[in-house]
């Protein structure tokens, strides 16, 4: 299912919630919505399912208008950031629902509810838990059932609102892979929707960046992590060191940072560097190293620069007994933006 | 040291627990169980005979019979205004929505005897429908209408108080699940919405019935006090016993404890199956 947002607008009160979006679903792709609290990807996720309708502009469903049509007629599958199960239904009821609610010849007999439920309570590795209830599951569980729930009317499109938000660590991580999985073995078009560029980046096939209800960028997550097009999204994907300076003549300079910046609007400026993307170099500036910790594979430096600016900079672990006392560090790679 | 080392940091002294649970008992004792045990102490003052035979009395069963029925009107009508309310406060947003609030607590707020006075005043001779009502021969006040209007206003915030803050809890996401999956509005009620509630719906039915059972202000008001046609059990006690029918009076009493008692009973059964409605407050 191609979805495709034409130009769509949506206002709380007088709160613009979304503001002229434009986006692009290809079939079976797995896309993550990110931005922060208040950047509208859980409004766009709403319009998109038909739990929210627009004030302004389309939502096409494979080149067909669906922008006013119900969530049921559109045969999304959404799942909820708390899960929304009904407690007081077995699991195995819990995600029969979708089935259930059907009249006539559409609705599947009970061998074959019972069947599809048994499948997906397998895809989902819940086998054998369908007689629980919710409250009888944990947190990973409950998500697996809403995940399962959501799939079991074959949705044309998967949504989902921040499905990890709730869960401990090490449970996101596995569910991660789980969705990519479920994802991958059904090749339903999914859209996730997330606060945790970690999340994003390693889930998905495109990542949609939001701020203030607008779209900064869409692309792979190497692209937006790699080649962010707006200050906002460098400093929102990945760590980035920011800095406050000034262009002339093609250079940004800030304290003792230069760096070239061809292209680049002449005046105030800021510049991203990402800690990775500061090396030990004999040609570059002072900074005294004020920690040095190893974590995992990495090392991550805290250094201060001769005016006092903070630095961070990761390193690999094995360069831990370098950055000792003072050393000389250079960007090999920063991104300038006009202010 | 060790016992001193299990000792939570909440604990009070024994000294205190014991005041304190002493304290709380003495005063049940003295302002809740004493009285009751009155009423059934002064019921059969001259044995069981007498008892039985005022309530076992026209008046009183003709007066039995129309609480019975202003209950079974009223508490329907309030469990299904309840409801409707409490959906509309905890799952739509509109304007007036904390004066609906306001409005549904004004019946804990106003007297019973001004609510009273209200229906008389609209529905009353002098009311302002009166003229309409008597040239069309309805009559509302001295009538059961008029008790069961009354009851009716009374006993609407139980059911809509105690389903409000549960709706809000729960929100929409349920429900927006069912109808997302092709669940039609009503199918959505009766499969998701009601079986969330049903505890808390039934609570509020029946608390909602021990009041209506027991009004007395405002039903005194519209009543008129007819014996045998406009007396419910609260107003025949007091008849009774402003006729120094005392054994007659606490009798019909007794009746009206009992009632509670049932009603107290079911609510702990309730509280019992349903786990999460314990320790919830009442009114």
């Amino acid at each position: 299912m191609t979805i495709t947002i034409r130009s769509v607008e949506k206002k709380f009160g007088r709160y613009p919630a979304l503001n002229k979006v434009d986006l692009e679903i290809a079939d079976g792709e797995l896309l993550a919505l990110l931005g922060p609290s208040g950047s509208g990807k859980t409004t766009l996720l709403r319009t998109i399912a038909g739990l929210e309708f627009p004030d302004a502009g389309q939502v096409l469903f494979d080149g067909e208008d669906v922008t006013f049509a119900s969530a049921a007629a559109r045969r999304v599958g959404f799942v909820f950031q708390q899960y929304a199960l009904f407690k007081h239904m077995t699991v195995a009821k819990n995600i029969a629902f979708g089935l259930d609610v059907r009249k006539g010849k559409d609705k599947p007999s009970k061998v074959e509810i019972a069947r599809r439920v048994e499948d997906l309570l397998k895809l989902v590795e819940l086998d054998g838990l369908g007689k629980r209830y919710p409250s009888q599951l944990s947190g990973g569980q409950r998500q697996r059932v809403a995940l399962s729930r959501a799939l079991a009317v074959q949705p044309s499109v998967l949504l989902l609102d921040e499905p990890f938000g709730a869960l401990d660590a090490t449970v996101r991580k596995s569910l991660r892979r789980e969705l990519r999985r479920v994802h991958d073995a059904t090749g339903v078009t999914t859209i996730f929707v997330t606060h945790d560029q970690e999340e994003a980046l390693e889930l998905a096939d495109r990542v949609a960046i939001l701020n203030k209800g607008e779209i900064e960028q869409i692309g792979t997550p190497d692209q937006v992590h790699d080649q962010p097009e707006t200050a906002f999204v460098c400093g929102f994907v990945g760590e980035a060191n920011c800095f406050e300076g000034q262009v002339s003549g093609g250079r940004f300079s800030a304290g003792p940072l230069g760096l070239p910046a061809s292209g680049v609007r002449e005046g105030s400026a800021t510049a991203y560097v990402r800690p990775h993307d500061f090396v030990l170099d004999d040609g570059g500036f002072e900074v005294r190293v004020d920690r040095a910790h190893v974590q995992g594979a990495l090392t991550t430096v805290n250094a201060t620069a001769a005016d006092g600016r903070h630095i961070e900079i990761s390193a690999s672990r094995a360069e831990a007994t370098r950055f000792q006392g003072t050393v000389k560090i250079a960007a090999r790679k920063a991104h300038v933006y006009a202010a | 040291m060790a016992a001193v080392s299990h000792r939570r940091a909440v604990d009070d002294p024994t000294w205190a627990k014991v005041l304190i649970v002493g304290v709380v008992m003495a005063f049940l004792a003295l302002v809740l169980i004493l009285p009751l045990a009155a009423v059934f102490v002064e019921a059969l003052r001259k044995g069981l005979g007498p008892a039985l035979d005022a309530v076992n009395n026209p008046d009183a069963l003709a007066a039995v019979k129309l609480t019975l029925i202003t209950a079974a009107i009223a508490v329907p009508f309030n469990a299904v205004f309840g409801l409707c309310a409490a959906w509309a406060i905890a799952k739509y947003e509109f304007r007036g929505k904390a004066l609906l609030i306001t409005l549904i607590d004004l019946p804990f707020s106003v007297s019973p005897v001004v609510a009273g006075l209200i229906y008389v005043l609209i529905f009353g001779l002098q009311g302002w429908f009166g003229e309409y009502l008597v040239d069309n021969d309805i009559k509302v006040i001295f009538a059961v209408p008029g008790i069961v209007l009354a009851t009716v206003f009374v006993t609407f915030p139980f059911v809509a108080r105690e389903l409000i803050p549960l709706m809000q809890e729960q929100g929409t996401s349920e429900e927006e699940a069912a109808v997302s999956m092709g669940a039609s509005g009503l199918y959505t009620f009766w499969r998701v919405t009601a079986p969330n509630v049903r505890w808390g719906l039934m609570y509020g039915v029946l608390l909602c019935n021990a009041r209506a059972m027991g009004e007395f202000g405002a039903v005194s008001v519209v009543s008129g006090h007819i014996r045998g046609l406009t007396n419910t059990m609260p107003l025949h006690v007091e008849i009774l016993y402003n006729e120094y029918d005392f054994v007659g009076a606490f009798a019909v009493a007794a009746l009206l404890c009992l009632l509670a008692v049932v009603t107290l009973v079911l609510k702990t059964a309730l509280e019992v199956g349903a786990p999460g409605m314990r320790g919830r407050g009442g009114h």
